[in-house]
């Protein structure tokens, strides 16, 4: 969509002056003011400023803590609860950087769930798709480094737990564990260069955002209905329209995230953390964070061995491979309608899918023993078929509903529909909001 | 109707929860598999919800607890005598009562160590040397350090229970625990039970049938001079308070904070949905 040219015309002699060597403020003015976005997106497209927020807030919050961190094993939990007591607001800051990890997760769950609902990552949304992907790696990647730092008991045995994983790859899997740490065991080398890669990974994760965004801004947002924009009237400029709605998402997000971090902020931790690290004392349940455990749970249900893979190659085999899949996502989907709202089986698969997931998400917190397992394996089973089996057949399969002509004519459509006192439904009709 | 339907709710969720309960203790009564054996009991405490404050009083005889009682074999490393003016102390009070510990110093300029009344900037000095020490003389494991106890504590909710903590704002697990771990030494062990020698059942504790430590508390222990009963259950209460203030000393300011914050977000959300409102008004979508 961004086929038009700039409209952009500076008004003073400064702007002129500016344009003419450094557009920049064309740049802005074209990203964020007249760009044109669909006239139906509905909240669920509030989750990428959202997360913008969210990212710059854990940088600003994390440098400011980074300034009172120490990252030795014998200082590093006395330091946190340094901040925590006796540095100014210094309780608030690590409350906010500690609730903001998982309410930045949170936020991309309901991206990536945005995306695949109505089909965002079909083409011509394959990279920007993909770049989604890397960002929500890096981002696991960067959760699971900071919440070592604290050096508590679930930091010290996450860490060792999940090292342990990479020991299972055949040939390379040691040597690869052993750089991870540093050394044998989850020690003070790990321990420094998780604090250097926690710090270096969000810049990484900025920059990749900087790609999403181009490629969003060279191809045009989805919207609810997945018809490509195809006039001027099914678009309405970015300001004041996207920016005033996605404002008040985030006001609402920010509410949600306050109440959590001033009410409940230890509600998302696990109590064990507030214990430092022994390396001599097991805890009775190691879990990860909550944003790990349906990936956590997919380990644990390969409790089997496949021919030369072992159990354990299997497990880690089955977690990565679980994140894998997204990565192909747009080749495994074969259906040509976008949007599940045109899509009767996707749309029930889908929502069976955001239930096995969340039903992942708790048996990873249980132990693996008796029955979880069981359920771990039917719910794995799901969460793969529904990538591998669902996806590809039911674009072939299925019948989709009636597809609108455009846009414009959808919401046309909807607003005869529920303000039936409107005869004309297009020019008025502000009690209907999408 | 609405009552109605609310009561109906509770029921449900009794009900529910009861359930889950019986489920938990399925296991064979002598040999529990889960612990604690029993759940927390719930206790009303006044740093509770979003405008929860902490008494005063109960903090100063919980610090009495704990100074005439656990300290003997627990420490407190990571609290200051200077913050014990949060419970409600004068400067002059707070001196006099560092200056009741000896805190070990040094070295001076003859390179000596040395011993030295405390100080309001010194912490909580440890009972024991170093934590072999303390674990040499309690059997082979070192009591626990009491400064965050109250947020290292806390029982498994369950489902469903943990999804309506969010709603209810359910953040006292700590001091239930330990309220119910330091009350529930009176119950009998159930037939069959084997408790290991120099252990004490009892069903509240979280990491196997019975602990270590021998019941610390008992009626009439400590002196109150404010009139509060003298008895276990009230000497509990007290210190698990005090704990929890231990853990969390910027709680009263945090909540407050929040206050401020959720108002300043709600009116804001209030004029941006207005704004947003009528800058749609004229486009269907």
């Amino acid at each position: 969509m961004s086929e038009g040219h700039s409209t952009y015309t500076p008004t003073s002699g400064l702007g002129r002056w500016f344009d003419a060597r450094l557009p920049l403020p064309r740049l802005v003015y074209d990203s964020f003011v007249a760009y044109p976005v669909p006239r139906n997106l509905n909240y669920f497209w509030a989750f990428g400023g959202i997360l913008s927020i969210m990212l710059v807030a854990q940088i600003l919050t994390g440098i400011v803590l980074a300034m009172h961190y120490v990252s030795d094993t014998h200082l590093a939990f006395g330091s946190v609860e340094k901040i925590m007591r006796d540095v100014n607001s210094g309780w608030l800051l690590r409350y906010m950087h500690s609730n903001g990890a998982s309410f930045f997760f949170i936020a991309v769950y309901l991206h990536i769930m945005r995306g695949l609902y109505y089909g965002s990552y079909k083409a011509p949304r394959e990279l920007l798709w993909i770049l989604g992907c890397i960002i929500y790696l890096l981002m696991m990647a960067t959760g699971f480094m900071g919440y070592v730092l604290p050096w508590g008991q679930m930091s010290f045995w996450g860490a060792t737990v999940i090292t342990g994983f990479f020991t299972a790859i055949p040939l390379v899997g040691t040597w690869i564990q052993e750089l991870l740490l540093g050394g044998f065991a989850v020690d003070n080398p790990t321990l420094n260069r998780f604090f250097a890669l926690h710090y270096l990974l969000p810049f990484m994760i900025a920059g990749v955002v900087v790609l999403h965004v181009w490629a969003l801004h060279v191809v045009g947002q989805n919207n609810p209905t997945g018809i490509e924009v195809k006039s001027k009237t099914d678009t309405v400029a970015f300001t004041p329209y996207a920016t005033v709605k996605d404002a008040f998402g985030m006001l609402v997000f920010l509410l949600v995230f306050a109440y959590f971090i001033f009410y409940m902020p230890n509600y998302l931790g696990h109590p064990d953390n507030y214990t430092v690290a022994n390396p001599l004392k097991t805890p009775a349940h190691i879990v990860p964070e909550w944003y790990f455990l349906p990936f956590y749970a997919i380990l644990r249900a390969i409790t089997f061995n496949i021919g030369p893979i072992n159990s354990k190659l299997g497990g880690v085999l089955a977690m990565f491979g679980s994140i894998a899949v997204l990565f192909v996502v747009p080749w495994l989907d074969t259906s040509k309608v976008r949007s599940a709202v045109y899509r009767p089986w996707y749309k029930l698969f889908f929502w069976i899918f955001v239930a096995d997931a969340i039903f992942l998400g708790w048996l990873g917190s249980r132990p693996a023993e008796g029955s979880y397992v069981a359920m771990a394996q039917v719910a794995t089973l799901y969460y793969f078929a529904f990538f591998l089996v669902i996806m590809p057949l039911l674009g072939l399969i299925e019948t989709p509903r009636r597809l609108p002509n455009s846009i414009t004519e959808a919401v046309l459509e909807k607003n005869r529909g529920s303000g039936s006192a409107h005869p004309e439904g297009a020019a008025a009709s502000p009690e209907t909001r999408g | 109707m609405k009552k109605i339907l609310a009561s109906l709710a509770v029921a449900g969720l009794v009900m529910a929860g009861s359930a889950a309960v019986a489920q938990e203790e399925g296991h064979s009564a002598a040999e529990p598999t889960h612990f604690p054996i029993h759940k927390p009991v719930q206790m009303d405490w006044s740093f509770a919800g979003p405008f929860g404050t902490y008494d005063k009083g109960q903090l100063q005889r919980g610090l009495k607890i704990y100074k005439e009682v656990c300290s003997a074999c627990h420490s407190m490393n990571l609290v200051a005598f200077r913050t014990l003016a949060d419970l409600g102390y004068s400067e002059a009070q707070v001196k006099a009562f560092a200056a009741e510990y000896t805190v070990q110093d040094g070295p001076n300029d003859d390179g000596e160590m040395f011993e030295r009344p405390g100080l309001p900037s010194d912490h909580f000095p440890s009972p024991f040397p170093n934590e072999q020490a303390a674990a040499a003389a309690n059997g082979g494991a070192a009591p626990p350090d009491f400064s965050l106890l109250a947020k290292a504590r806390g029982v498994e909710r369950g489902f469903p229970t943990f999804i309506f903590d969010i709603f209810t704002g359910y953040a006292e697990s700590g001091p239930d625990y330990i309220h119910s771990l330091l009350t529930g030494y009176s119950e009998e062990p159930p037939a069959g039970m084997e408790i290991a020698e120099g252990t004490h059942y009892n069903p509240y504790f979280i990491g196997g049938k019975s602990l270590a430590m021998a019941p610390p508390l008992s009626d009439d222990q400590v002196t109150y001079d404010d009139g509060s009963p003298q008895t276990v259950d009230q000497y509990s209460r007290d210190v698990a308070a005090f704990l929890m203030w231990a853990a969390e000393p910027h709680m009263e300011d945090r909540k407050r904070t929040g206050f401020r914050v959720v108002i300043f977000l709600l009116l804001f959300a209030g004029l941006v949905y207005a704004t947003k409102r009528k800058v749609w008004a004229g486009v269907a979508h």
